[in-house]
């Protein structure tokens, strides 16, 4: 059971700064992992004050400030247009709107959890991370840092030429991933394959333009390339066998998915 | 800790733990209807609005809700009693204990989308589950009571 | 007839859909003391030393107890909601020294706010002997560890038991010679299938308020299903009289099985008999799945013999069945699997059904909706489908052929007639229903996924016969309205509004003139309670002839306020009048006045009921679902199902009654899956973990009634409750079978099974 012995409401992201470099205190997400957590909170921080609660679109980039809730990336037009409704794709299967409308880009991004759907969607975009004293970084960077007591104050996806394409896999409808999986061909042909679920973090692998190669072999090539390199575990929703040949599967779907609508676009 | 919210258009002003839940907060504040059904954020059960939006109150610090507004099935008395007759036509209420939070959560739905589909219906309750009525009546209640509304409504 | 087979709304849905508060945890006390359970960490252990003293010390605790309050050589007592004596074993104490699975009693904090008793739980220290726990069930009988080796283990009936042996039952029936039967066959189907202690998760979890009444007696108000042997179960864990118990219930947030198991009850009952302070104890959604009351973990062994023109002549049945650590519903549940799953196959000419219920420490089970008939009707549904598929036969074609048929006797349901049957009106309704001819078996849809579909059929009982036991009594009250007292139970299912439709129809009223109150052991009549799917067919007669004869005693009041004899008066429900002349007449408001001045005759009446039959509903499911090949994912895109539960007494509750059970059903096939870590504890232990469907999780649920019209039940009516979870997981297994070509024995098939089986077959 968690326990709270002291609410703050940040006025600023530097009070919020110092309150965090507390042992026991701890920054607000959503909450929904938080209050599942044995753990006794001195200072719980809430951000929710700090205006970071929105999705600014500019001309090149989309600014998710890390209060924005699942939600609200479920329902943003400039997203799902950037993204080709991936974005949707990748959050309308976590559990409910009303989870949804709590937890936040934030609180999924810091946490860095395996099953995170939002990571992988994420990942496969050009999205850098905003920390408060750390500056901005490659969210492919921070991914795989270690949990420190900077405040993660947004995301900035640059609105690179891409396309998207997201899928995951799961026991059930509202289940947590046994893998997921979010593709971006690049204009080059290049591919991003992010694999997530595994249940280790999410990983992107970069596989270079095949221009010879008719899409079915292409989807094949990739599919075999991901699967080698992708490194999977077991657990109760899935064995390390069963995902790598899901890393596979997901992987030649999106690749014929994506040249498809390549094809489609040419035309 | 003080806080300050309206709880079903009503202000209310109370100390609290900081480590009180909005759930607790509400039970004890008579809106009985909320209910707990799990640890874990799947059950929908303890739905309520947070500034008129659909929230799992078994996530949300009350200290979070200060200057806020909430509103639970209490508020929504009418609301609830003239969609609610539609799932009661249909025996889809069972034992109950679920229908507040799906009430409270199909009542966000139909203000964010007057008239949904049955896909549209499905994808926003699926954080709702119940045990008793394998879902069909409920969807049954909620097609009738569209119908019913667009009828009332005047919508082609 | 009027009410009776009509829709009515349930009498207290508005209340349920506007949030009123009407459930345990919304109408007590506030202040009442919080109880919480320390739980054991191991399987099987002994306490050697608990200290309670520090956590004593927070401020707040009310007491603590241990074993040491508990004597442990006094009498045991079961929790299982059964009629005395049980067919369970007395295999408890309140709080043993000796714990037995992961999650069992060690403590009980009572404190006067949550926070207080979560500190002193930590602050209990135990120290634990750890034993060698019997974890796998295969090994449980005859294994030299004994879970439970104690000398004051009572089983009170002539179940088998012996707790020397881990066992908690053994069973051996037949008729005929089912060796050379089978010997004699073309083809026999030779397997072992399995299924897991899965959990009925409804959303009300486990709780109970208790309090020191007036007369300082022990009020109990529980969530639960079965008043009266809640009493006995609770003044037999505490060792205190009956006399000093009370136990009622408000609205059940759902039960399926789950509460008729006194799971919560005694434990805030032993706090508050000690402390004389009111106290309630709710169990979280871990320990409702952890230290609950789950269906029977189940392996069956199925030999099932026919000719090569599919006529099914023999079948023989093994079942082992895991009760975990107490022998809750342990000896009866295993009997369903045999008696109401052999007698679908009514040209069988012999039939041996043995059964082994073991102890090992798992947590104990109970009973869940289907009670056993789930478990035994998959093996031997499954059974059957291998059967056509070798035959080469069409599923459907093959039960048709060999559908018990209305005035059979059915040799493995005790030699009963089967006295009211539309199985195979079922059969054609379902056929047509999902477009048998055109989807069987499979079809390719492109991209890896396959469409393909499977049936299976289902019969359970109403009731148990020569044992349950029901009753309603029925008052007339000022100005003419009627109040009903049962002591069955409504969780959700509707009885109070069914059952006063069947005294509105016989009293001629209408149903609002009818209020019901139950269930309370201190005013209710008897009734057994609700489970074994008895409350239409055996409250329900017991109403219906209650309704009689309270239609009479108005009869005899209204005829002597005529001054004429009773035969020569007839009531049509507003007026009592000579038959002669009916100008002369009497309302029913002025009966009822009359009856409360200066008169003696009483028009308040009790009525029971209990039967020698219970006659079998039947049901047909079938599934179609889309597989997809690759990545093993499956859909459930329609289910059909026709069911025969006699006459449907309020159709909108039966059919939603059917559609929930199918849900249910089609969860354990595909999701709801059970696996213990090292200790032997269930890893799916909330409901993030344990997957009950949710509604984007499946395509639509069909249900219509072919019915037959079971003449000893009320206007004739059969049950409904149990016998619609049973299809979906025979029928879902070999639509998966359809699919990929590959059969799955043991539930649930999960997409990971499926997706490697395909990509072994290639």
């Amino acid at each position: 059971m968690m326990t709270i012995r002291e609410y703050k409401r940040a006025e600023s992201l530097e009070e919020a700064w110092q309150l965090n470099q507390k042992k026991p205190n701890r920054i607000l997400g959503g909450m929904i992992w938080l209050k599942m957590e044995t753990i006794n909170v001195g200072t719980a921080i809430d951000l929710s004050g700090l205006g970071l609660d929105t999705i600014e679109e500019t001309e090149d980039s989309f600014s998710i400030g890390a209060m924005v809730t699942l939600r609200q990336l479920e329902q943003h037009p400039g997203l799902a247009a950037y993204t080709h409704g991936a974005m949707r794709e990748a959050v309308r299967h976590i559990v409910g709107v009303q989870l949804r409308n709590l937890a936040t880009v934030g609180g999924s991004i810091y946490s860095r959890f395996g099953f995170s759907d939002v990571l992988t969607m994420f990942l496969a975009m050009d999205c850098d991370v905003e920390l408060y004293k750390g500056g901005i970084l490659p969210l492919q960077e921070y991914a795989q840092r270690p949990y420190d007591r900077d405040i993660l104050v947004r995301l900035i996806v640059k609105k690179t030429p891409m396309q998207l394409y997201y899928q995951s896999v799961r026991n059930s409808q509202t289940d947590i991933p046994v893998l997921t999986c979010a593709a971006a061909r690049m204009e080059t042909g290049d591919y991003r394959i992010v694999i997530g679920a595994r249940p280790l973090c999410a990983v992107r692998f970069e596989l270079p333009a095949e221009p010879a190669l008719a899409a079915e072999q292409l989807a094949a090539q990739f599919a075999e390339s991901v699967k080698a390199q992708v490194i999977t575990g077991s657990n109760m929703r899935g064995s390390a066998e069963y995902r790598r040949h899901l890393a596979g599967v997901l992987t030649k779907r999106a690749v014929l998915e994506l040249e498809q609508r390549k094809m489609q676009e040419e035309k | 800790m003080q806080i300050t919210l309206t709880l079903n258009d009503v202000r209310v002003s109370e100390e609290i733990a900081p480590d009180m839940l909005l759930i607790d907060f509400v039970r004890a504040h008579g809106c009985k209807s909320v209910k707990r059904g799990c640890e874990t954020s799947n059950c929908g059960l303890c739905t309520v609005f947070m500034d008129d939006k659909p929230v799992l109150s078994c996530s949300v610090l009350a200290a979070r809700a200060d200057g806020h507004k909430i509103t639970t099935l209490e508020g929504l008395q009418e609301e609830a009693a003239e969609f609610g007759a539609f799932i009661a036509d249909q025996g889809a209420e069972q034992c109950g204990f679920c229908n507040p939070g799906f009430i409270m959560n199909a009542l966000a739905l139909f203000r964010e989308q007057p008239y949904p589909t049955e896909e549209q219906v499905k994808e926003y309750l699926a954080g709702n589950l119940c045990r008793c009525s394998g879902y069909e009546g409920q969807l049954r209640g909620i097609m009738s009571f569209l119908a019913w509304k667009k009828q009332k409504e005047g919508v082609q | 007839m009027k009410t009776v087979n009509k829709p009515f709304r349930k009498k207290d849905a508005m209340q349920l859909v506007t949030g009123q508060p009407v459930y345990m945890d919304d109408i007590i006390p506030q202040d009442c003391l919080i109880v919480k359970l320390l739980r054991s960490p191991h399987a099987n252990a002994i306490v050697r030393t608990i200290n309670t003293a520090v956590a004593k010390k927070v401020p707040g605790i009310e007491a603590i107890f241990t074993w040491e309050d508990v004597p442990q050589n006094a009498r045991r007592y079961t929790q299982a909601g059964q009629t005395y004596p049980e067919a369970s074993p007395y295999d408890r104490l309140l709080i043993d020294r000796h714990v037995r699975f992961v999650g069992d009693v060690v403590a009980i904090v009572a404190g006067k706010d949550e926070k207080c008793v979560d500190k002193a739980l930590k602050l209990i220290k135990v120290d634990y002997e750890v034993l060698e726990a019997v974890l796998d069930f295969h090994t449980a009988k005859d294994n030299p560890i004994l879970v439970h080796p104690e000398d004051n283990w009572e089983s009170l009936a002539p179940v088998g038991a012996d707790n020397k042996r881990n066992l908690c039952a053994h069973d051996e029936c037949g008729n005929g010679d089912i060796d050379a039967v089978l010997a004699g066959c073309d083809v026999v189907i030779d397997h072992v299938y399995h299924t897991k202690a899965c959990q009925q998760a409804m959303m009300e979890t486990f709780r109970t308020y208790c309090s020191i009444d007036t007369y300082g007696r022990l009020n109990v108000l529980s969530s639960t299903q079965i008043v009266f042997h809640a009493r006995r179960n609770i003044a037999n864990a505490l060792h205190i009289p009956k006399s000093m118990v009370r136990v009622s219930k408000p609205r059940i947030g759902g039960g399926f099985g789950a509460k008729q198991t006194a799971v919560s009850e005694v434990y805030p009952a032993f706090v508050t008999w000690m402390t004389k302070k009111p106290s309630k104890l709710i169990f979280s959604r871990v320990e409702s799945q952890t230290a609950s009351s789950p269906r029977h973990e189940m392996e069956m062994h199925v030999r099932l013999g026919a000719t090569k023109d599919g006529i099914v002549k023999g079948i023989d049945l093994y079942t082992l069945s895991n009760t975990g650590a107490y022998g809750e519903h342990g000896p009866t549940t295993v009997g369903l699997s045999g008696h109401k799953s052999i007698p679908l196959y009514g040209k069988a000419e012999a039939f041996r059904f043995v059964s082994d219920v073991v102890y090992t420490n798992h947590m104990s089970a109970g009973a869940y909706r289907g009670y056993g008939a789930t478990q035994g009707l998959f093996a031997v549904e499954s059974a059957v489908n291998e059967l056509a598929h070798k035959l080469n036969m069409d599923p459907i074609a093959l039960r048709l052929k060999n559908t018990v048929q209305e005035g059979d006797v059915m040799p493995a349901y005790y030699g009963a007639v089967n006295t009211s049957c539309a199985l195979d009106r079922c059969v054609l309704k379902v056929r047509e229903m999902i477009d048998w001819e055109h989807k069987y078996p499979a079809r390719d849809m492109g991209n890896g996924k396959i469409r393909a579909v499977g049936m299976g059929m289902a019969m359970q009982g109403s009731g148990i016969s020569g044992m349950d036991v029901g009753s309603a009594t029925l008052k007339l009250n000022d100005d003419g309205f009627y109040t009903m007292m049962i002591g069955a139970a409504d969780m959700g299912t509707g009885c109070d509004t069914t059952l006063a439709q069947i005294a509105a129809e016989v009293l001629d009223c209408p149903l609002d003139n009818i209020t019901v109150f139950g269930a309370d052991t201190d005013s209710s009549p008897y009734d057994s309670g609700s489970y074994a799917s008895s409350t239409t067919y055996v409250t329900g007669k017991a109403t219906e002839k209650c309704a009689m004869k309270l239609r009479e005693q108005i009869c005899k009041l209204g005829a002597e306020l005529l001054g004429c004899p009773a035969d020569a008066v007839e009531f049509d429900g507003k007026v009592v009048f000579e038959s002669a002349d009916p100008t002369r007449q009497k309302t029913l408001s002025e009966i009822a006045f009359a009856s409360q001045f200066g008169h003696k005759i009483p028009l308040e009446f009790t009525e029971t009921h209990t039967s020698p039959l219970s006659p079998p509903p039947y049901m047909v499911g079938a599934a179609e679902v889309e597989v997809d090949t690759e990545t093993g994912e499956v859909k459930v895109l329609e289910f059909d199902a026709c069911v025969d539960c006699g006459t449907p007494i309020n159709p909108n509750l039966t059919r939603v009654q059917a559609e929930g059970g199918i849900l249910q059903g089609i969860g354990m096939t595909l999701t709801e899956n059970i696996t213990y870590d090292r200790n032997g504890y269930p890893e799916e232990n909330s409901l993030f973990q344990y997957k009950i469907p949710a509604r984007n999780d499946i395509g639509h649920i069909h249900v219509e009634f072919e019915n037959s019209y079971e003449s000893n039940g009320p206007f004739g009516a059969k049950s409904i409750g149990e016998v619609v979870i049973n299809t979906p997981l025979p029928a879902i297994s070999d639509a998966i079978y359809n699919a990929i070509g590959t059969r799955f024995y043991e539930l649930p098939i999960t997409p990971e099974q499926i997706a490697m089986a395909v990509t072994a077959k290639h």
